[in-house]
């Protein structure tokens, strides 16, 4: 098949592995974000694609070719790296050159090529600068033009943004996703920063513990979580604990069913604050988060304690303290196992 | 952390220790050498104040120029051949896990621990005829029958090599160390094979730090008089060995201190010339 393909691959680390039996279809043009906490094996994955890493065992192939015996600087691909690894001694113009250069390219269709990439990460006329003389965002983009030199079957980065600050991220991820979408290049970005995988990608790839939790889109891994690790990973939620019977906090809900054991996950901004048994269920105010833009409400019920979240239009009007109802409606939930 | 500038008297405080180690174990020894090199030679006892140039006159021959000569391109040699060895040596050593890193450096640190004596005997036994090195390629069948490798020039380069190698590698690990593994990553991934990748993004990248070890190693060898008159002919004695001879064995100390001086000038000129080139091509 066209597209890069993982197959049953494995890491291991001595007894540890921390990429397990993982198998992922990404076709070709996609922009894909791997998702976890830290140690959950998402970087391993990447080096592995990029050939940094060998696989303990299963294969990785781009369009049908095997990649595993081939080594790094044979598979044509650009990678953006966490500490950016821009070469000190180098300018701009030679950083990006760099892949050309190595390749043999002639010095007229270097400076062209670093021209119309210096064009392309709005940065025309800095190709003669030192890189040590750039701010954090252009570094950003330096690297990113570096990597994409030779136009890469696959372009990897590995939490590309993380050195950034918070607005400078935010714009970034726009510009990186309308990039990706006027190159058609297939993507795999490393992140633990949901906010950034639901900006970008295509199809965001949860993992936990090395393996893949939830490969879906970003709104139907929002929506339609397939555990609870995914529920809780992916934006806030409220795991609500089943009872004897299918109930939650001793109330039936209608149109909900679960186990004992399972969870159902309601997204805070589903929750809505009532009047006393007005709700689903009842519980005590401990604390309002006033934020502006929306407001938290915690509530205590059965000794778990939930979060509303509301904008400043229906805001509740409670207090620490105050008795309240809690409804949702049942088709805003998910049952979710573990 | 801002620093204020000196105020006060009682501010420049710290540097009177490090300013009276200076003067007393530097400033003063080399006062009085500039001062003896101008002295007269007395033939019958030592020397006699004066203030004579012809010490300096009698340097200035040409077997003094060859002998000078063939001291700074020994040195030279050897900081270029420590370098070439230390480096990639260096590298794949900060590759190794910590416990192999700190049993080679022990193991390095060791030769430190040996006399300039002790290695140029080693060594002269190692490169003679009747046990030397040359006896294991006859019994290996690669050579007819034993050889004497010394005396000669290459003894005396591999001996000071040896001496100065664990220097090398000490000033270069901790730079090595510190550099950025994902900079040869990501030479890889963009087309470089690893001995491009090294070639072209590692040692640029602590070019610095090269320059630095190559005028250590070199002021290092400078001094060394004991391993050429070991390992080497009259004509590999650097001026080192000359100066100790004027000085001891000719007791013709103020000879011996002209020298000494000259030689100082030179290797300073030297490197402060190296810095200039490597601060006009930074610059660039």
């Amino acid at each position: 098949m066209s597209g890069l393909s993982i197959e049953h691959v494995t890491k291991s680390f001595g007894d540890f592995k921390a990429v397990n039996d993982v198998s992922l279809d990404v076709p070709n043009g996609k922009f894909v974000c791997l998702l976890g906490p830290s140690g959950c094996g998402k970087t391993t994955l990447l080096r592995m694609i990029a050939g940094l890493e060998d696989p303990s065992s299963g294969s990785i192939r781009l369009d049908g070719a095997e990649l595993n015996a081939i080594p790094t600087h044979k598979r044509d691909l650009g990678m953006v790296f966490q500490s950016l690894a821009l070469f000190p001694h180098l300018t701009v113009g030679e950083n990006i050159a760099y892949a050309l250069r190595i390749r043999g390219a002639s010095k007229a269709d270097q400076a062209k090529r670093v021209d119309e990439l210096l064009a392309m990460i709005h940065l025309k006329g800095f190709a003669d600068r030192p890189v040590a003389k750039l701010s954090g965002g252009q570094r950003q983009r330096v690297a990113i033009a570096r990597a994409l030199a030779i136009s890469p079957k696959l372009f990897l980065l590995d939490e590309p943004l993380s050195a950034l600050d918070a607005k400078l991220r935010e714009a970034m991820q726009v510009e990186l996703r309308q990039l990706q979408q006027s190159l058609g290049i297939t993507t795999i970005v490393v992140t633990h920063d949901q906010r950034e995988a639901m900006t970008m990608a295509d199809l965001v790839v949860v993992m936990g513990q090395g393996k893949i939790r939830q490969a879906a889109p970003p709104t139907e891994i929002y929506r339609k979580p397939a555990d609870a690790f995914v529920a809780d990973f992916i934006g806030s939620t409220n795991l609500l604990p089943f009872g004897d019977g299918g109930t939650i906090f001793g109330a039936k809900i209608a149109g909900v069913s679960g186990a004992k054991g399972d969870k159902l996950s309601v997204r805070p901004e589903d929750i809505s604050v009532t009047a006393p048994g007005k709700g689903v269920f009842d519980g005590t105010v401990t604390f309002v988060r006033d934020l502006g833009g929306t407001i938290e409400t915690f509530v205590e019920i059965g000794g778990e304690t939930l979060t509303a979240v509301s904008t400043p239009r229906d805001r509740p009007h409670v207090t620490a303290g105050q008795k309240v109802g809690l409804s949702f409606p049942a088709d805003a939930s998910v049952v979710v196992s573990g | 952390m801002k620093r204020e500038p000196p105020r006060a008297l009682a501010d420049y405080a710290p540097l009177v220790f490090p300013g009276a180690m200076l003067t007393v174990f530097f400033v003063i020894p080399f006062s009085i050498m500039l001062a003896v090199s101008f002295f007269k030679r007395n033939p019958a006892g030592f020397y006699t104040p004066d203030f004579v140039f012809d010490n300096y006159a009698r340097f200035l021959s040409l077997f003094f120029g060859k002998v000078l000569g063939f001291s700074l391109m020994l040195s030279v040699g050897v900081a270029i051949v420590c370098v070439l060895i230390a480096f990639p040596f260096t590298y794949l050593l900060t590759k190794l896990s910590r416990r192999a890193q700190t049993l080679w450096l022990v193991a390095l640190l060791s030769v430190l621990s040996m006399s300039e004596v002790i290695i140029g005997f080693a060594w002269s036994t190692l490169l003679s005829r009747t046990a030397g090195i040359t006896n294991l390629f006859v019994w290996l069948g690669l050579l007819d029958q034993p050889v004497a490798l010394i005396p000669s020039f290459w003894a005396v380069l591999t001996g000071m090599v040896y001496q100065a190698l664990p220097y090398t590698v000490l000033v270069l690990y901790p730079a090595l160390v510190r550099l950025d593994p994902t900079l040869l990553e990501a030479a890889r991934t963009l087309g470089a094979s690893p001995i491009r990748a090294f070639l072209n993004v590692v040692v640029p990248a602590l070019r610095n730090t090269i320059v630095a070890t190559l005028i250590m190693v070199f002021v290092f060898a400078l001094g060394s008089y004991l391993l050429p008159q070991i390992l080497g002919r009259p004509q590999h004695w650097t001026l080192s060995v000359l100066i100790t001879d004027q000085a001891i064995y000719q007791s013709n100390m103020p000879f011996a201190a002209a020298m000494a001086v000259f030689l100082v000038l030179i290797s300073l000129s030297l490197v402060g010339l190296t810095l200039l080139i490597g601060r006009r091509e930074a610059a660039q």
